[in-house]
C-alpha cells in the first residue's frame, strides 16, 4: 500500500495560523501583564501574514488535497481574506475595551486566533468531517470567549445558554450528516453530490430527513428564526469585545458552511432545501425587524438586526444560482464589515465601568463628537440599506437574485420589512443628531489608531457604496471562477 | 465646444464636494461657511446657466451625455444626460439653492456650516437624480437625498420635528422600494438598467399594471397625491424655511419628473387603463385639499395644502393625455396637457418657494406661524406686503403671473377630454383664490393686529433680493413663457408620440 504525501501548499495559511497560535500561546505564558502588547502585536501580525500567504497562493484553479478533505478555490481565498480583514478590525477595537476591564489577557487573542483557524477550516472544508471539525473549533472558542470575563454574571449566563444550545445544534448536524452518510456512503462533499445526482427518486425520503437536521443545525449556528433564541441573550450578555468577535467574522464562515454543505454537497437536493430556506428567510425577516423595534439596548437591537440580515443572506442562497450565491457572499461580507463598525462604535463610546450599550448612551452624540456620529450614521444607513452606502447594493443584489429565481413576492416581502427595519436604525440616528446629550462625557480618547481604524471602517461603507463594482466582481469571481 | 465637457458631472459633484468642504472649513466659523457655501452655489448656478444656453432646442435627444461603466456585475452604468424635461428642473434646483443659502444668512443660528453643507449636498444629489439615465443611478440619488433632508428637518426643525422627519423618511422610503422591485424586474427582462432601454421594452399588460403601480407608489408619495399626502403638511410645518423651500420647490417635482421619465413611457398601456384612477385622485386633491387649505390656521400648513392642490393639477395635466385620446381619438391636445403640467411644476417651484420664504421672513421676526398672530402687516412692512400680495396672486393663477400659464394649459387640455372634468379642475381657481386671498386679508391687511406686529421691521436688503429674484421669475414666466416652452416642446412631442405606441408584445 502506497502512502501518498498530500500537497501541503494549499493549506499553508492554516498551518501558519496554527503554528503562530501555538507559539503565541507559549510565549504569552512567559510575558508579564505589562508586556501584553507583544501578544496583541504578534496576533495582528499573524493575521497580516496569513493574509499575505492567502493572497500569494490565491489562484483561479480549485485544488483539493489531504485525500479530498481540504479545498482551496477562489471562494475560499476571498472568504478567508474577508475573515482576516474583519478580524483585524475586531482585535483592534477590542484592545481598549479589555484594558479598561482589566481582562487584557493573552487568552483572548490566542483563542481568537484559534477561532480564525476554525473559520478557515470551515471555509476550506471539502469533507463533512472537516467541516464539522472547523465548526467545533470555532464554537468552542466562542463559548470560552463569551465566558471569558469571569467577574460578569451575565456573561457566564450567556455562555451557558450558548454552550447548551450550540452543543444541541452540533448534535443535530452530526445526526443529519450521519443520515446522509448512510444513504450515500460517503462524507466527501464531491462524492455525496455525485451520489445524490445519480440517486433514484425513492431514496429521497431518508435523505430529506437528514437534510432537515442539517438545515436546522445551520439555522441554529447562523441564528435564523425560529432557532434564534440564543442570539439576543448571547450578544447582550457577552462583553462587547466578544460580541464584536462572534457577530462578525463567524458569519462569513457561516456562509461558507451553507455553501459547502447545502450547495456543493447537497446541491442536488436544491428543490428540497429551497423551501426550507424560504420559510427561514421569511421568519427571520419578520421577527428580526419587528422585535428590534422594541429594544432599548443597542446590543440587543443589533442582535435582532443580525437575525434579519441572516434572512437576507438566505434569500441570496435560496435563489440557487451563481448570481444568488455571489450576492449572498457580497451581502455577508458587507454585513460583517458594517457590524464590526457598529459594535466598534459601542466600544468607542464605552469607558471604565461604563458599557455605552444602551440606546440612550448615543443621545446627542452629534454634539459631543460630530465625526463619530457621522460614521455611525453611515453604518446605520448601510444596515438599513439606504444608498449611497454599500448596504443598499447588498440588498439590491440578494433581492435581485431572489426575483430572478421567481420569488417576486419574497422580494416585495423583504423590502417591506426593510422599511420596518429602517425605523429602528433611524431612531438611533435621531438619538444621535436630534436629541440633547444625557451623558455629558465626551467619548474617551481611544488614540489615533482606533480613531483611524473606525474612520476607515465607516468610510469603507460609503466608498464601497459609491464603487461597489470591485467587491461585486470579486464575489462573482469567487463563485464562478 | 462645451458639449464635450463632463458638465453634468461637474454640476453634480461640485456642490457635493463643495458641501463637504464647507463642512470642514466652516464648522466653527459660520461666516466662512456661508460665504463658501454661497460661492459654491453661485458657481453651480453659473454652470447650470451655461448648460441652459448651450442646450440644443428642437430635439428630443438626450444631450450632454456621459457614459462610464460603473457596476459591471449588474450592467449598471454611470450614464447621465438631459432632455427638455430635466433641463428646466435642473436650473430650478440650482437657482433655488442659491436663494436658500442667501436666506440662511442671519436666519439660521445653530450649526450654520452643517446647514449650508446639507443643502449643497442635497442640490448635487437632486441634479444627479434629474440627469441620471440609469435606473440604479437614479435610485441611488433618489434615496440618498432623503438623508440630508432627514437631518435638515430633524436638526433645525420645529417642536414636532422628529415625528415629522421620520414620517417623511419612511413614507418616501416605502414608496420607493416598490419602484426598486419594478426596476429589478425590468432588469431581469431586459438585461440592463438603462432607462432608455426600459422605454422600448415590450411588457405584457399584467406586468405593466404592476410596474405602473410600483412607480405610482414611489411618485405619488413624493409629489404627493391624495391619500398619501399626509407627510407633507407635517414635514413643511416642522422644517426650517430652507427645508420647506427645497421640499416644495424641488422635491415635489421629483414625483412629477418620475411620472414623465418612468411611468408614462415605460408603461403607456397600463397608464391608459389606470388614468382614471390618477385623474380622480388629482381632482380630489384639487377640490378636497383646496377645501382643507381653507380652514388651516397655520400659514405653512395652508401653503403646504395649497402645494398638494397645485400638484394635483400637474398629475391631471400628465394623465389627461390618455383621456383626450380615448374621447377624441387623436393625440393632438395631449402635448398641451403635459406641457401645462411641466410649466405648472416650474411655476409652482418659484411661487411656493416665494411663499415659504415670505412665511420665513415673518417667522424670523415673530417666531409664530399662526395666522391669528398677525394682521395689518402692510402698515409696518409695505415692501413685504407688496411682494406677498404678488405671490398670493400668482398662487391663485392670476393672468400675467406664472401660475396662470400652467393652469390655463391644463384646463384647456381638460376641456378637450371632458367638459365636466375641466369644470371641476377649474374650481381650483376659485378655491385657490379663496384660501390665498383670505390668508392675505388676515395677515397683510386690516388694522394692526397686536403690539408685536406694530414693531415689525420691513425687509432688509438680503430678503429683498430673494423676494425680488423670485418675483422677477414669476412675472417673466407669466408674460413670456416661450423660452421655457421652447426647451420642453420637442421632448414632450416625442414623449406623446412614444406613449401613443402600445408596448404590449405582439402575439
Amino acid at each position: 500500500m502506497n502512502f501518498e504525501i498530500p500537497a501541503f501548499l494549499p493549506a499553508v495559511p492554516e498551518m501558519f495560523v496554527l503554528g503562530m497560535a501555538c507559539l503565541i500561546l507559549v510565549l504569552d505564558a512567559f510575558l508579564p501583564d505589562s508586556r501584553r502588547d507583544i501578544t496583541y502585536g504578534l496576533v495582528q501580525a499573524t493575521l497580516l501574514g496569513a493574509a499575505g500567504l492567502t493572497f500569494w497562493l490565491a489562484g483561479p484553479e480549485t485544488q483539493i488535497t489531504f485525500h479530498g478533505t481540504f479545498v482551496a478555490d477562489p471562494m475560499s481565498d476571498v472568504l478567508k481574506l474577508a475573515t482576516y480583514v474583519v478580524t483585524f478590525f475586531v482585535f483592534l477595537y477590542s484592545r481598549p475595551y479589555l484594558m479598561e476591564r482589566d481582562i487584557y489577557k493573552g487568552e483572548f487573542y490566542v483563542l481568537g486566533l484559534f477561532g480564525v483557524l476554525g473559520m478557515m477550516i470551515m471555509i476550506s472544508a471539502h469533507n463533512f468531517l472537516t467541516l464539522y471539525l472547523g465548526l467545533e473549533l470555532l464554537a468552542l472558542v466562542s463559548y470560552a470567549l463569551v465566558a471569558f470575563w469571569r467577574d460578569s454574571p451575565r456573561a457566564s449566563e450567556a455562555a451557558m445558554k450558548y454552550f447548551v444550545l450550540g452543543a444541541l445544534a452540533s448534535g443535530l448536524l452530526l445526526y443529519g450528516l450521519s443520515m446522509i452518510y448512510g444513504m450515500t456512503g460517503s462524507l466527501d462533499i464531491a462524492t455525496v453530490a455525485a451520489a445524490l445526482t445519480a440517486a433514484e427518486e425513492g431514496m429521497n425520503v431518508p435523505l430529506v430527513f437528514g437534510l432537515v437536521f442539517v438545515v436546522v443545525a445551520v439555522a441554529f449556528k447562523l441564528g435564523a428564526v425560529p432557532f434564534h433564541m440564543w442570539v439576543p441573550d448571547v450578544y447582550d450578555g457577552a462583553p462587547t469585545a466578544v460580541t464584536l468577535f462572534i457577530a462578525t467574522a463567524p458569519k462569513i464562515a457561516g456562509f461558507a458552511l451553507l455553501m459547502r454543505l447545502l450547495v456543493e454537497g447537497l446541491g442536488p437536493l436544491h428543490g428540497d432545501w429551497q423551501g426550507m430556506l424560504v420559510v427561514l428567510a421569511v421568519l427571520s425577516l419578520t421577527v428580526g425587524n419587528v422585535i428590534a423595534i422594541a429594544q432599548t439596548s443597542l446590543k440587543r437591537m443589533l442582535a435582532y438586526s443580525t437575525i434579519a440580515h441572516v434572512g437576507f443572506l438566505f434569500m441570496g442562497i435560496l435563489a440557487g444560482t451563481d448570481t444568488g450565491y455571489a450576492s449572498a457572499m457580497f451581502y455577508i461580507i458587507v454585513y460583517a464589515l458594517t457590524a464590526a463598525g457598529g459594535f466598534g462604535m459601542i466600544i468607542l463610546l464605552s469607558g471604565r465601568g461604563f458599557e455605552a450599550d444602551q440606546l440612550e448612551d448615543f443621545k446627542g452624540l452629534a454634539r459631543r463628537n460630530p465625526w463619530f456620529a457621522f460614521l455611525m450614521l453611515l453604518l446605520l444607513f448601510s444596515m438599513a440599506g439606504v444608498p449611497p452606502t454599500v448596504g443598499f447594493f447588498a440588498k439590491l443584489a440578494v433581492i435581485q437574485a431572489a426575483i430572478g429565481a421567481g420569488y417576486v413576492w419574497l422580494g416585495v416581502y423583504a423590502v417591506i420589512f426593510s422599511i420596518i427595519g429602517a425605523f429602528y436604525y433611524l431612531r438611533v440616528v435621531k438619538l444621535m443628531f436630534f436629541d440633547e446629550p444625557v451623558v455629558e462625557r465626551a467619548p474617551a480618547d481611544r488614540g489615533g489608531v482606533f480613531a483611524t481604524a473606525i474612520s476607515i471602517n465607516g468610510l469603507a461603507v460609503l466608498a464601497l457604496g459609491i464603487f461597489p463594482g470591485l467587491l461585486l466582481t470579486l464575489t462573482h469571481y469567487a463563485i464562478s471562477g | 465646444m462645451f458639449t464635450d465637457w463632463p458638465i453634468l458631472s461637474l454640476l453634480i459633484w461640485l456642490p457635493i464636494l463643495g458641501g463637504f468642504l464647507t463642512l470642514a472649513a466652516g464648522r466653527d466659523a459660520p461666516a466662512v461657511a456661508l460665504r463658501l457655501g454661497l460661492a459654491v452655489a453661485l458657481a453651480t448656478f453659473v454652470v447650470s446657466l451655461l448648460l441652459w444656453f448651450t442646450f440644443e432646442r428642437g430635439t428630443a435627444e438626450m444631450q450632454f451625455q456621459e457614459f462610464t461603466p460603473w457596476i459591471a456585475a449588474f450592467n449598471v452604468h454611470y450614464h447621465l444626460g438631459v432632455d427638455g424635461i430635466s433641463m428646466p428642473l435642473i436650473l430650478l434646483t440650482t437657482l433655488t439653492t442659491v436663494l436658500v443659502v442667501i436666506a440662511a444668512w442671519g436666519s439660521v443660528k445653530e450649526q450654520v456650516g452643517y446647514y449650508v453643507a446639507a443643502f449643497l449636498v442635497m442640490q448635487g444629489l437632486m441634479i444627479g437624480m434629474f440627469s441620471a439615465l440609469d435606473a440604479v443611478l437614479f435610485y441611488v440619488f433618489f434615496e440618498a437625498m432623503l438623508i440630508p433632508m432627514f437631518l435638515v428637518i430633524g436638526i433645525w426643525g420645529g417642536p414636532r420635528r422628529v415625528y415629522a422627519t421620520i414620517k417623511f423618511f419612511l413614507y418616501t422610503f416605502l414608496g420607493s422600494v416598490f419602484m426598486l422591485i419594478a426596476l429589478i424586474y425590468m432588469y431581469l427582462q431586459s438585461g440592463s438598467f438603462a432607462i432608455l432601454d426600459f422605454h422600448h421594452l415590450p411588457l405584457p399588460m399584467t406586468a405593466q399594471i404592476l410596474i405602473f403601480l410600483a412607480f405610482f407608489a414611489a411618485f405619488a408619495v413624493k409629489i404627493p397625491m391624495f391619500p398619501v399626502h399626509t407627510w407633507l403638511p407635517d414635514a413643511h410645518v416642522e422644517a426650517p424655511t430652507g427645508g420647506s423651500v427645497i421640499l416644495a420647490a424641488i422635491m415635489l417635482k421629483i414625483g412629477g419628473y418620475g411620472f414623465l421619465r418612468f411611468s408614462l413611457p415605460i408603461t403607456p398601456d397600463a397608464a391608459a387603463v389606470l388614468d382614471v384612477l390618477v385623474i380622480t385622485l388629482s381632482l380630489i386633491a384639487v377640490v378636497y385639499i383646496g377645501l382643507v387649505a381653507l380652514v388651516q390656521s397655520d400659514m405653512k400648513k395652508l401653503i403646504a395644502y395649497s402645494s398638494i392642490a397645485h400638484m394635483g393639477f400637474v398629475t391631471l395635466g400628465f394623465f389627461i393625455a390618455f383621456m383626450i385620446f380615448r374621447n377624441t381619438g387623436d393625440w393632438s391636445g395631449a402635448s398641451m396637457g403635459i406641457a401645462g403640467g411641466m410649466v405648472q411644476m416650474i411655476s409652482h417651484g418659484f411661487i411656493s418657494a416665494a411663499m415659504f420664504f415670505a412665511v420665513g421672513v415673518l417667522y424670523d421676526r415673530l417666531h409664530s406661524r399662526n395666522i391669528a398672530d398677525y394682521g395689518g402687516v402692510v402698515n409696518t412692512m409695505p415692501w413685504f406686503a407688496a411682494f406677498f400680495v404678488l405671490f398670493a396672486m400668482a398662487n391663485t393663477g392670476l393672468p400675467g403671473t406664472s401660475g396662470f400659464v400652467g393652469e390655463f394649459m391644463v384646463i384647456l387640455a381638460a376641456f378637450r377630454a371632458d367638459f365636466w372634468l375641466a369644470f371641476l379642475a377649474a374650481t381650483t381657481l376659485i378655491l385657490a383664490a379663496a384660501y390665498t386671498l383670505w390668508l392675505v386679508k388676515r395677515v397683510i391687511f386690516g388694522e394692526i393686529g397686536n403690539d408685536n406686529v406694530a414693531k415689525l421691521k420691513d425687509l432688509d436688503r438680503r430678503e429683498f433680493l430673494i423676494m425680488g429674484v423670485l418675483a422677477f421669475f414669476v412675472l417673466l414666466l407669466g408674460v413670456w413663457p416661450a423660452p421655457l416652452l421652447d426647451v420642453m416642446n420637442a421632448t414632450i412631442d416625442h414623449l406623446v408620440a412614444h406613449i401613443a405606441q402600445s408596448k404590449l408584445p405582439a402575439l
